[in-house]
């Protein structure tokens, strides 16, 4: 999957004897680590823009192909011994690579360190069991658009009076949202408790793609779908006057706003967003799954979705689409391991923290990828610490 | 007057950073406010952007009453902040950020962006040889001009300049004062906050000076430059 080469390490030596203060020093050494990564991004998306156009669309047309026919192929690297491939892609990898790709707007565009990102998913799942099975009965295709407005709903609500917090403050408040949510499922009679909710509505049957226990293709070829449809909405807004806004967010919030961006409307539209995403994510799931109870949407839920997202490169799309298929995809190829697959996989996820901490497919740093000047002592700011506004200026 | 501050009050929590500070700057001037770390110069600016709120007092800008008006509104009437040190957008290259400057300008009037970047190219040459390259890869002396330039791309009445020296080498910061000088001729009214008084007060036709969160003296530039309590304290006295 990470066809890069390695990263250049470190001589530690030279790094202790760089001029400077230590920050400095490991400012640099970030930097370089950053330009070496982004540099490897830059080949390979030049070497791509290099192909002739017939080149990359059928390319492109192979791949769709290729991704469309797993579940009839099967080939074996790609297998999982002991479940169902078209199972594994549809109900869990389908869901994780819709929640990475509106994750990825929140933390990766906006910079918004969301922590509790499973209470939206929880959202779109228990809209749509609430809609088809345990007080009405109505279609799945009329549950899309409910599903996807009341995520974003809840979303708005939860960010109106949260993103005025920075940073960490943020992220401990979404943290408790999400813990609200699953406790809400868990304590109220109306969401079924924690009996959950049986009997979700499956999408509708449409010509020879039927969605039931024992269709499971179906619902891999509707998630490709829903995928390949999110992703181009998403990277037009990310291209767009509004993906420019989240990026200067991001990267300074203080001066986005001097610039005349609405910094916190922006940041609410990046929160709802996301959060309709992350409701289609949910809504995938329960469609496939039939059956959702609260201890489904715990809080290692969110942390795996955040690992999806910095694992795969934040920020840059085809990046968490992977993070996300790694994340879910290979607990359910080595299952034989049993009960250790889990220790195997946190120990790869810190090794790959380790080696690649910028993530398999980091974003693509802008501009050409000259090594920064060494920083000087002058360059080191020391600005008044009493009157820098900072994390703890910005709660005052 | 374009710009008015009346008795404004700010606070950090519970310590109060500014205490009832009034200034004024008229079109066409460079003000500076000048006053050792901590005197709550910083803090002024960031609360004539619209960045810091006022606890207390009035902000008017060409007569209107700006004290509640968010920090994007401001900049869309043109007070537009060079922020202190590395407030640039350090992923984006230097012609991004140039292009982050305009962005209150609504569609259709892009037309002067050429325009516009032919001038902060005149002012800041080597922007322009750098100006595919990352913002955060540039030197310091490098960020506070793409600070500057940024802030020139979105056409402001008023520039707001917090410490455009800070950090950088004497020869550099011989350069960014002379620019300054070049921008406020060629027509926009400069507030400038700086540690470095001795250019500051140089540069400016009146000044201010702050001593914990209180303006202690105003004149005209040149006057203080020759203040002997002046002198003592801000220009190594002699």
């Amino acid at each position: 999957m990470s066809s890069a080469p390695p990263m250049p390490t470190e001589d530690p030596d030279r790094i202790a004897s760089h001029a400077g203060p230590p920050t400095a020093a490991a400012k640099q050494v970030f930097g370089q680590r950053m330009a070496a990564a982004s540099a490897t991004m830059r080949r390979w998306s030049d070497a791509w823009a290099r192909l002739p156009t017939v080149v990359r669309w059928s390319l492109l047309g192979l791949l769709l192909v290729f991704l469309y026919t797993l579940p009839l192929t099967k080939p074996w690297p790609i297998d999982t011994p002991g479940t169902d491939l078209a199972g594994v892609l549809g109900g869990t990898v389908v869901p994780y690579v819709v929640v990475a790709l509106g994750l990825n707007v929140v933390v990766g565009m906006a910079g918004l360190l969301d922590l509790g990102y499973v209470g939206f998913y929880a959202v779109g799942a228990y809209t749509l069991g609430v809609l088809t099975s345990r007080h009405a009965n109505l279609p799945w295709l009329l549950c899309l658009p409910i599903c996807i407005v009341v995520s974003m709903v809840v979303g708005v609500l939860l960010g109106a009076p949260t993103l005025r917090l920075r940073g960490d403050y943020l992220a401990i408040v979404t943290l408790g949202f999400g813990e609200i949510i699953r406790l809400l499922a868990e304590r109220l009679d109306w969401l079924g408790t924690i009996n959950g909710i049986q009997g979700i509505g499956p999408p509708p049957n449409v010509g020879p793609f039927k969605f039931g226990v024992l269709n499971k293709n179906s619902f891999f070829y509707l998630g490709l779908t829903v995928i390949i449809v999110v992703y181009f909405f998403l990277k037009r807004l990310e291209n767009s006057r509004v993906g420019r806004a989240w990026t200067a967010i991001r990267e300074d919030e203080d001066a986005a706003e001097l610039m005349g961006v609405p910094t916190f409307r922006f940041k609410l539209w990046a929160f709802a967003i996301g959060a309709a995403v992350g409701g289609l994510a949910g809504m995938l799931y329960a469609g496939k799954a039939g059956f959702i109870n609260p201890d489904g949407f715990k809080i290692n839920l969110s942390i795996l979705f955040i690992a999806a997202v910095v694992l795969g490169g934040p920020g840059n799309m085809p990046g968490v689409v992977i993070g996300g298929i790694v994340v879910s995809y290979l607990p359910e190829r080595f299952r034989f391991l049993n009960t250790s697959r889990y220790m195997w996989f946190g120990i790869a996820l810190v090794i790959m923290m380790i080696f690649r901490p910028q993530g398999l497919l980091p974003r693509r740093a802008h501009g050409r990828t000259q090594p920064p000047d060494p920083p000087t002592f002058e360059d080191v700011k020391e600005g008044d610490p009493d009157l820098e506004g900072g994390a703890h200026g910005a709660l005052a | 007057m374009l710009l008015e501050v009346d008795n404004l009050h700010v606070f950090y929590g519970r310590i109060e950073a500014i205490k009832g500070i009034s200034f004024t700057v008229d079109e066409g001037e460079i003000v500076t406010l000048i006053g050792a770390n901590g005197a709550g110069k910083t803090t002024t600016l960031k609360t004539v952007s619209g960045v810091r709120p006022a606890a207390q007092g009035r902000i008017r800008f060409e007569g209107k009453d700006i004290t509640k008006m968010p920090a994007h509104k401001r900049t869309e009437m043109g007070i537009v902040q060079s922020p202190e040190g590395r407030g640039i957008f350090p992923g984006m290259t230097v012609l991004e950020n140039l292009d982050m400057g305009c962005y209150v300008r609504r569609r259709g009037v892009v037309s002067t962006r050429t325009q516009d970047l032919e001038r902060v190219f005149s002012l800041f040459p080597r922007l322009a040889e750098r100006k595919s390259q990352a913002g955060g890869s540039l030197s310091g002396g490098e960020q506070q001009m793409l600070a500057i330039g940024r802030a020139l791309m979105s056409q402001p009445r008023i520039m707001l300049l917090d410490e455009p020296s800070m950090g950088l080498a004497p020869m550099l910061i011989q350069q960014i004062f002379e620019i300054v000088t070049e921008i406020n001729q060629q027509g926009t009214t400069v507030l400038l906050v700086e540690q470095n008084a001795a250019q500051a007060l140089k540069r400016a036709d009146r000044a201010y000076v702050l001593e914990t969160g209180r303006v202690v003296k105003t004149d005209v530039a040149a006057n203080l430059l020759d203040d002997p309590a002046v002198r003592a304290a801000y220009l190594g006295g002699h």
